[in-house]
């Protein structure tokens, strides 16, 4: 992880609040062992797609609900934390 | 002659598939296995409208050709034909989920792109209609190029229209089989797939508002847990409230055909081996099929409700403490029924060393099996007291071996994960399916099919095993006048009382080392050779469980028969378990190893139950 201060440090999925609508702008997919990337990307996740966080889970760091396009999928954190989005309206 | 020809049944998880599978073949149907591979292979026959009959096959829910489970590796050999004992189909229908066309789509056009003609059945356009969606099943037809039929499969709505368009794909000729193109175009197929999908759905409003309410009750971090620990218990408690009237029913049949058998049969060998031996030992198991069935029927409606998903959501974090993820939690609870389903559904973990860790601990789920055992030791020892004014001892006790056992799992878990099984988390993602109405047809279907698996296994492993045993327990007889008894005197006798110089130190006896060898065909057994033991051993006794308990209060104590208690919620004693373990991991190795350390698990156990209460003075 870069330590340099980030002007514009990204907007990550897992940073919205829930039900905010997002598009992906990347995938950090370096953050990703190759099974989850490959899992991501078949449950469609890719740039332009829309997005939201939907249930962050407990205190305990659970993993994540997510919607990806029409789709909730659940996710452990580190792999919302690699998607980065932009604000959707 | 030609075979009839067939149909794959082809999609992604979710889209309906199995309720459409079931909606056109009905009850014709079978389910199987294919060769070298555990995944079942579910098939059955349709007619099409001029009379000719087509087999169809449900395939295993896939997102590509390109797999990353056994499963998907099912689906994707019988597409290209290289599945061993599967016919290349003759024509393909892809189920897609209507409210999810974006991401459906890539796998049908994948599937398009193989060569075989190809049907799309828009299936739970019902659905899609109340999440605010309106498509055009038309301009999905012209982008595809292959017909489309809209289809509801749960209430039959475009079962018509689709076997009509069935028959049109079979009567083409054939064309020459593609094979399947490479993975890099994924992400065109993909963004294809949103294009098409962008470009049939007329309206869109509001999405999955039902679902997305239930999930913020049902997925809450508080409220949550604690829905999922109130099922949990309202499941195992009408596994035992449920069952007692059928549990009634099923005992006095079999007491009325023992009787029977009685009756006809001349008092003798034969008699003792028909009532004791097949009609006792058969019954005692039998008994156990209503609450196997509520086990499963719960399961299933957990399943197709698409809760079981969310209960893996809330696990994960606990599963992730020790090593596995949300995903072991569907097998490791399909095991609290039988260990055997349990380890097939281990097929969904991608990850090797966490499929194999879970296989590992499954039976260590207390599955049904085990409460024949349970109840009887229970009932002859536990005294039927309240604790705390509310609490039934008995039940307590029960419900503290079903704790054992998840411990048990727990701490192999964490063990197995550290060491033999060792190796990074595949992590936890799942696609959370909408919620719906289990279908009560589709219900019974997988009930039924269940409750097939339990008599067989009841008709064969059980009474094979019964029969056997009563002879070795029968023969040879004691010499007229000798105060031997007539089991210490028979074969099955001599062998117990070698394994008796192994478990006496955990303060096991002669019935119990007698029950052993048998209850390595399956636990339940265990019960059954205990009745069998005393009702030859006493031949004046009435049969039955009343005196199986009697007999058990007089020769056992209290140390004993706890350790025989923690003895069972261990030792890998299940022919069926092993058997499925060899076949999943390819080997005898994992089967030996897993056989090997349960044992030791449970002979420590038991000895340190049974020393502790001796030492106690119980």
């Amino acid at each position: 992880m870069a330590t340099a201060p980030d002007i514009s440090a990204p907007l990550r999925l897992l940073d919205l609040a829930c039900n905010q609508p997002a598009r992906v702008t990347d995938v950090d997919w370096a953050l990703l062992s190759p099974p989850e990337a490959r899992r991501l990307r078949e449950l469609g996740l890719d740039e332009g797609v829309d997005v939201a966080l939907i249930k962050r889970s407990g205190v305990l760091g659970g993993p994540v609900a997510c919607r990806i396009g029409r789709m909730t999928v659940a996710m452990r954190r580190h792999v919302a934390g690699a998607i980065r989005v932009e604000r959707d309206g | 002659m030609n075979p009839a020809p067939l149909i794959a049944m082809a999609g992604n998880p979710n889209a309906g598939k199995s309720a459409l599978f079931n909606a056109l073949t009905g009850a014709r149907q079978k389910v199987g296995n294919y060769p070298g591979v555990t995944v079942e292979r579910h098939a059955g026959r349709m007619t099409l409208d001029d009379g000719r009959p087509v087999e169809l096959v449900d395939l295993p829910g896939a997102y590509s050709l390109d797999p990353s489970s056994l499963d998907e590796q099912v689906t994707r050999d019988v597409l290209l034909g290289k599945q061993e004992g599967e016919r290349r189909p003759d024509a393909i229908v892809v189920v897609v989920d209507a409210a999810n066309l974006d991401n459906h789509l890539r796998f049908t056009l994948q599937l398009i792109a193989l060569g075989i003609p190809v049907v799309v059945a828009l299936n739970m356009i019902d659905l899609a209609e109340r999440d605010g969606l309106t498509l055009d099943a038309e301009a999905l037809e012209r982008e595809l190029g292959v017909p489309v039929v809209a289809t509801v499969a749960v209430r039959r709505r475009g079962l018509d229209e689709l076997r009509a368009r069935i028959d049109d794909a079979v009567s083409q000729p054939a064309k020459a089989p593609v094979e399947a193109r490479a993975e890099h175009d994924f992400r065109t197929l993909q963004r294809r797939a949103r294009q098409i999908a962008k470009a049939v759905t007329v309206s869109e409003t509001a999405t999955r508002r039902w679902t997305h309410r239930i999930d913020s009750i049902v997925l809450h971090p508080v409220a949550g847990p604690v829905i999922l620990l109130a099922l949990m218990f309202v499941m195992f408690q009408a596994v035992f409230a449920w069952s007692e009237a059928p549990i009634g029913w099923i005992e006095s049949l079999v007491g009325w055909v023992g009787e029977g058998a009685s009756a006809i049969l001349p008092d003798g060998l034969i008699r003792s081996a028909v009532v004791d031996g097949v009609i006792g030992g058969v019954g005692a198991v039998v008994v156990f099929l209503p609450q196997i069935l509520i086990l499963f029927a719960f399961i299933l409606i957990l399943e197709a409700s698409g809760y079981m998903v969310r209960a893996a959501f809330l696990m994960d974090r606990v599963m992730a403490s020790v090593g596995l993820s949300g995903r072991a939690f569907i097998p490791l609870l399909s095991s609290f029924a039988c260990a055997v389903p349990g380890i097939m559904a281990t097929r969904t973990i991608s990850d090797e060393k966490e499929r194999l860790a879970t296989i590992l601990i499954a039976p260590l789920m207390t599955c049904s099996a085990r409460l024949p055992v349970y109840t009887i030791i229970i009932g002859a020892f536990i005294p039927n007291q309240t604790v705390g004014g509310f609490v039934g001892l008995q039940g307590l006790v029960l419900f503290g071996l079903y704790i054992f056992g998840i411990l048990g799992a727990m701490g192999a878990s964490l063990l197995l994960r550290r060491t033999v099984t060792r190796g990074a988390s595949s992590g936890f993602m799942m696609e959370m399916p909408k919620y719906q109405w289990p279908r009560f047809n589709d219900l019974l279907l997988g009930l039924w099919q269940r409750a097939l698996i339990f008599l067989k296994r009841a008709g064969t492993i059980i009474l094979v095993t019964t029969i056997i045993l009563w002879a070795l327990l029968s023969f040879p007889k004691p010499p007229a006048g000798s105060d031997v008894s007539p089991v210490d005197y028979s074969v099955a006798g001599r062998v117990s009382q070698g394994i008796e110089v192994l478990v006496e130190p955990i303060g096991f006896n002669r019935d119990i080392s007698l029950a052993l060898i048998p209850a390595m065909a399956a636990r339940e057994v265990a019960v059954a050779a205990i009745g069998t033991v005393y009702a030859i051993d006493n031949p004046e006794d009435s049969a039955g469980e009343r005196a199986i308990v009697t007999n058990l209060r007089e020769r056992w104590t209290l140390p004993t028969a706890l350790a025989f208690l923690m003895w069972f919620v261990f030792a890998p004693q299940c022919i069926s378990t092993i058997a499925i373990t060899r076949r999943e991991t390819n080997g005898w190795k994992w089967p030996l190893f897993m056989v090997g350390y349960l044992f030791g698990l449970a002979y420590v156990m038991a000895g340190v139950t049974y020393w502790t209460a001796v030492a106690i003075g119980l």
